[in-house]
């Protein structure tokens, strides 16, 4: 290898770095790391961890908390995923066409991506307050009873998923809008020339152009029916009877609550897994189905 | 068969005319071609036609018929689009039977009437490719199968031939032209190059500025210009136009002593010559300086100064000339054009009283 060839590595590296180390420091090394704590005892007082193999393991199958927080956070993907995928689709066909104070709507749709999701939680719960809570009031005009949305196990779940999905919406709207402006206008022209209608277009043409997209948001919405539970630490910290409860709210609670460190970075290394597995499922299952330009 | 009739059509965009107060029709069976520069409104006139725009003011008849307020689908028309429009993720079969699954045609129907056009087009071999993977000449063939799979007795195209290169343009030229001749369809084509509309057209529709400048066959197009434009226009290299003074009771071009024409009143008037009817004649009273010459193989382009006006004269053999070298230009009395300097139109009139 000349000189020259030399500086280029050199300079490749130089370039390479600063991204490296901090996916390094930050995100690579701390996996590793709670990989190797699950292994491990907690470390408590005077009694440092000590290697105990699978066991921690054997205690998260036995753990029916796990399992239900598995269950809820199912329910939760099941229920926002879809919902929030055909809400931005349609949101964004809506703002494409022509139709006057178009920025505005755009605008409008936005905003929920923007705001903070504990300010969204807090909003919401004035929503849902019983009694006074808006939806209580609009309820109670038409002589319905008030209802405790939040603090009944069988509607707490669904409240906090509704709240997800008014969020995520518009943001995924932003990624179908750009989409759609990629589509030509002579393709609408000449499905039009042909007497194809709205609907017909949308379902032979439209749809199918936009499947790279749905194919990235969808991952990013499984993502996110994972990742995020700031509502549920504002809205019902996960009750009542872990009823709106989800895997990483419980990761937090056995973390940060209950010190038990090496339960907790097992609950992660599984929840790492199920992500990994559906991430690769979702590529595997819709790549055939997609068409890329 | 259906024909197109257009009258008193206008599109306007706020206080611009895209269009402006047309009409003209086209004969059943018969191949027209809309030609003008950009921005003319050809194209606009054409999706009017189609139904993609709704027109200001004026009425659209096919076959008899009204359509002005009728949506495209109820045109009975195809289209073919500049871009071609193909569904990129949609098959070269799909993409061809596309309009016969909107109307639900018949399975077999589809079968057959997608064999007969693949054939036709010869595109049998590439029906489950995708758009893609086609090159631009297929792809274009592809967008005139599913022109013509409908088999409507109209079919609109918008420059379909615009992106492809000059050998593959003018192989589809003769091949479009003979589909239409075969199928016995209408064709309305819009197209900026005035060679694709003498190549291929029954009569051309010359538009400039959304109003027509000429409607007249090929060959009247070329050898009676309406227009000083539509003598520039038509024709490569474009005609020559002279700027005209009168002296000593003659017509002369601008800055010669020598007399073009004699008789005619004073009026403000340009001489059209086109270059090809130009020859060059040692023993002509017309004198001119050359300035570039361009060889071109079959003929030379000489770029010369007659007087203060500049000239261009298509010649065959012009060996040994150079530029600086004095020529003798003349040109038979029936090639010349007299063109009103005001409105640009034809004067004609002033011709036949005059002497050569």
């Amino acid at each position: 290898m000349g000189p020259l060839a030399n500086r280029t590595w050199i300079h490749a590296w130089l370039f390479l770095s600063p991204a490296m180390i901090l996916l390094i420091a930050f995100t690579h090394y701390p996996a590793a790391v709670t990989l190797f704590h699950s292994f491990f005892s907690t470390p408590r007082g005077k009694r440092p961890a000590k290697f105990v193999g699978l066991e921690n393991y054997e205690t998260l199958l036995a753990d029916t908390t796990f399992w239900k927080v598995l269950g809820n956070n199912l329910w939760y993907a099941l229920g926002t995923i879809p919902a929030s995928v055909a809400i931005a689709i349609l949101m964004a066909l809506w703002v494409d066409s022509k139709l006057k104070g178009r920025g505005f709507v755009r605008m409008a749709y936005f905003t929920p991506t923007v705001l903070p999701l504990i300010a969204v939680a807090n909003i919401w719960m004035f929503f849902y307050t019983p009694g006074f809570g808006l939806i209580d009031q609009i309820t109670g005009f038409f002589g319905f009873s008030q209802h405790n949305w939040l603090g009944d196990p069988s509607t707490a779940l669904n409240a906090v998923i509704v709240v997800a999905v008014w969020k995520e919406a518009g943001f995924f709207m932003i990624f179908y809008l750009a989409a759609l402006q990629t589509i030509p206008v002579s393709l609408r022209e000449a499905a039009a020339i042909e007497g194809a209608g709205r609907w017909y277009f949308f379902r032979r043409v439209t749809f199918p152009l936009l499947m790279p997209t749905t194919l990235f948001v969808s991952v990013n919405a499984v993502i996110n029916s994972f990742r995020l539970v700031d509502h549920i630490f504002v809205m019902t910290e996960g009750g009542p009877d872990n009823a709106s409860s989800l895997l990483l709210f419980y990761i937090y609670e056995t973390s940060f609550r209950f010190w038990d460190t090496a339960y907790a970075s097992t609950l992660t290394v599984a929840l790492l897994l199920l992500l990994f597995a559906v991430a690769i499922g979702q590529f595997l299952l819709l790549d055939k189905r997609v068409h890329y330009r | 068969m259906s024909g197109i009739t257009v009258s008193g059509l206008s599109k306007r965009w706020g206080d611009s005319y895209a269009v402006r107060d047309v009409s003209f029709s086209v004969e059943p069976g018969s191949f027209a071609v809309l030609l003008g520069p950009s921005g003319c409104g050809k194209s606009t006139l054409l999706r009017l036609i189609s139904g993609l725009e709704s027109a200001s003011a004026g009425s659209i008849e096919i076959g008899g018929r009204d359509v002005t307020a009728r949506p495209p689908a109820e045109r009975d028309l195809a289209m073919v689009f500049q871009s071609y429009a193909l569904f990129p993720h949609l098959s070269v079969a799909e993409n061809i039977l596309f309009g016969l699954k909107v109307r639900k045609v018949p399975r077999t129907d589809q079968t057959e009437r997608l064999a007969r056009v693949a054939d036709l087009l010869g595109l049998s071999e590439l029906l489950d490719r995708r758009p893609s993977q086609l090159s631009g000449g297929q792809q274009q063939r592809v967008a005139l199968g599913r022109a013509i799979i409908a088999e409507k007795p109209i079919c609109l195209m918008d420059e379909p031939l615009s992106n492809l290169d000059a050998k593959l343009r003018h192989e589809m030229r003769v091949e479009i032209r003979a589909l239409q001749r075969k199928l016995g369809m209408t064709m309305l084509y819009v197209t900026h190059d005035q060679a694709e509309a003498m190549g291929m057209a029954d009569r051309i529709i010359l538009l400039k500025d959304g109003t027509i400048e000429q409607n007249a066959t090929p060959v009247e197009t070329y050898g009676r210009p309406a227009t000083s434009f539509a003598g520039r226009f038509i024709g490569t290299p474009p005609m020559n136009v002279l700027a005209l003074t009168w002296e000593y009771g003659g017509v002369r071009i601008k800055g010669t002593n020598t007399a073009l024409l004699n008789g005619i009143p004073k009026s403000d008037l340009t001489a059209g010559l086109r270059p090809e009817d130009i020859v060059l004649d040692e023993a002509s009273v017309h004198r001119a300086e050359v300035e570039t010459i361009e060889y071109l193989g079959a003929d030379t382009l000489i770029d010369c100064r007659l007087g203060s006006e500049r000239l261009t004269v298509r010649t065959r053999g012009a060996d040994g000339l150079s530029p600086g070298a004095e020529i003798g230009l003349t040109w038979p009395r029936a090639a010349i054009h007299l063109f009103d300097v005001g409105s640009g139109h034809r004067r004609d009139d002033l011709l036949t009283g005059a002497e050569g």
